[in-house]
């Protein structure tokens, strides 16, 4: 019973926080700049990451596919379609959002966490600026619109990650590859992908924040809400990744 | 002026604040004085709003601050500079950035008379050439300085300040003193002062309030302190036993 009245009271506070976070902004040009300042500091920062991850991850789903398909009935380009689809559906939104959960959601939570223990919150908030709305609405605006664009580069160099193990170990025929990643391409498999990166997105950014927002005491409990942030954010992701997919394909 | 009328505050049950009532007078420097723990802080941050009390009301100049909703104390908090124990800079902004903040949230002006103000306010606490720094650049005597450059920027009417002498050297805690008091008196702000450095006591205090175990224990003038015959206030004010031989209390 503690449990769940702690939990329901967690859920509260947390829509709370998002009502003044969503709330009219001071003055929208300051907001502005700073959603630009986000959108460097988060998404194009973790351009790297995205990228390391993606490619390793296409050749080694790739050569995975290699040897459990290996059998004469089955027609090799189905390799590269295996990997397009599995890059597309799930990884390239999925387990790059947890990755990031790790990464940003970590460092968003650390950055507020440390803001709220050393009065900068109260101090913005004695100016009478609405401090839930300047810290965190740019930073959920920011990545909403950049991270949709890491699950873009993260197909396109998973795939790539595959062409090149097919290229250089010889395990399938490059041209084989290619086939596979161009046949039966659906579209809406991309758009249900980026919607699912946008959610998670909010998800990373809104649950990170509010742990970080909620700090108290020192530097431990700010590591503490760092690491709570990010499986919080890890397990939310894979909930809604359930309910989106549910939604979405079926 | 700013009036405390029954103040009660309670944090898990433990009563911090006992229906403490006061009055701060405007022009003047208002020092609440205690030991730690007094629950001094408390009360501060209570009568910027930083914490709701639990009854009693705050007058700011006759408008009752505890009887208004969010947006009508935003209008409030406009009118107060806060100095924090730890200056409480965005760690993230320039000097000149923290100092223009308010400028750029809360007015209409141009750039050019933004960055004349920033240069005034800096100019006034003797940073001149400070405006390209990080916070993290700054020894403990300059971030007290931005702070105070940062809290004057809109023409505070009550300037508020928790312990602005903490961790610095006794020589630039006077400096600060006194900066403190001649802004009191330039502009003819509410300033309080919450301390417990007896030199700010001497140096300063036109009106004192000791805070005894979360009650109003005394209040007077820097003359008075020194012939009170309240036993825990000269406890507190003559502490160590070469102060309490001169006072004749051993």
């Amino acid at each position: 019973m503690k449990l769940i009245n702690g939990f329901l009271a967690q859920v509260g506070q947390y829509t709370m926080l998002m009502g003044k976070v969503f709330s009219k902004p001071e003055k929208a040009v300051i907001y502005r700049r700073r959603i630009v300042f986000e959108m460097e500091a988060l998404g194009l920062n973790s351009v790297g990451i995205a990228t390391i991850i993606s490619v390793f991850m296409g050749a080694v789903v790739t050569l995975q596919m290699s040897i459990n398909l290996e059998s004469p009935f089955i027609p090799q380009y189905l390799i590269g379609y295996a990997t397009r689809e599995t890059m597309i559906l799930e990884f390239s939104s999925t387990v790059v959002a947890l990755i990031l959960a790790g990464k940003v959601g970590s460092n968003i939570a650390s950055e507020i966490g440390t803001m709220r223990i050393t009065e900068q919150i109260d101090a913005l908030e004695i100016m009478g600026v609405n401090s839930a709305g300047y810290l965190i609405l740019p930073k959920i605006v920011a990545t909403v619109l950049f991270f949709p664009f890491l699950t873009i580069l993260s197909i396109i160099i998973g795939t790539a990650g595959g062409y090149l193990v097919a290229m250089l170990t010889g395990i399938m025929i490059p041209d084989d590859y290619i086939q596979g990643i161009l046949s039966d391409f659906k579209p809406y498999s991309i758009t249900y992908s980026l919607i699912k990166m946008a959610v998670f997105a909010f998800v990373i950014t809104s649950v990170s924040a509010y742990y970080g927002y909620y700090a108290k005491g020192n530097s431990l409990e700010v590591g503490r809400a760092s690491t709570r942030a990010v499986v919080v954010s890890s397990i939310v992701i894979l909930i809604c990744n359930l309910i989106l997919t549910q939604l979405l394909l079926i | 002026m700013i009036k405390a009328d029954h103040l009660v505050k309670s944090f898990d049950g433990r009563t911090v604040l006992k229906d403490v009532s006061v009055e701060f007078e405007t022009g003047k420097t208002n020092l609440i004085i205690g030991r730690s723990g007094s629950g001094k802080t408390v009360l501060l941050k209570s009568l910027v709003g930083l914490h709701e009390v639990d009854s009693g009301d705050i007058f700011y100049d006759d408008i009752c601050y505890t009887s208004l909703g969010f947006t009508e104390r935003k209008e409030i908090r406009r009118q107060i500079g806060m100095i924090f124990q730890g200056g409480a800079l965005l760690d993230s902004s320039t000097v000149e950035e923290n100092v223009r903040l308010p400028l750029d949230l809360f007015t209409d002006q141009s750039e050019r008379e933004k960055a004349e103000r920033v240069d005034f306010c800096l100019r006034r606490v003797n940073l001149p050439d400070a405006h390209k720094l990080y916070p993290a650049e700054l020894s403990g005597g300059m971030v007290k300085r931005v702070a105070i450059a940062r809290a004057i920027v809109m023409n505070p009417r009550y300037l508020f300040c928790d312990e602005p002498n903490s961790g610095l050297d006794p020589v630039t805690s006077v400096v600060i003193d006194n900066l403190i008091r001649e802004i009191t008196e330039e502009y003819g702000i509410t300033t309080i002062i919450n301390t417990h450095d007896m030199n700010s006591v001497m140096e300063i205090g036109e009106k004192i309030v000791f805070i005894y175990e979360g009650s109003k224990w005394w209040e007077g003038t820097k003359h008075d302190i020194l012939h009170a015959d309240n036993r825990e206030l000269n406890d507190f004010v003559f502490a160590s036993a070469m102060a309490k031989r001169a006072k004749g209390l051993l």
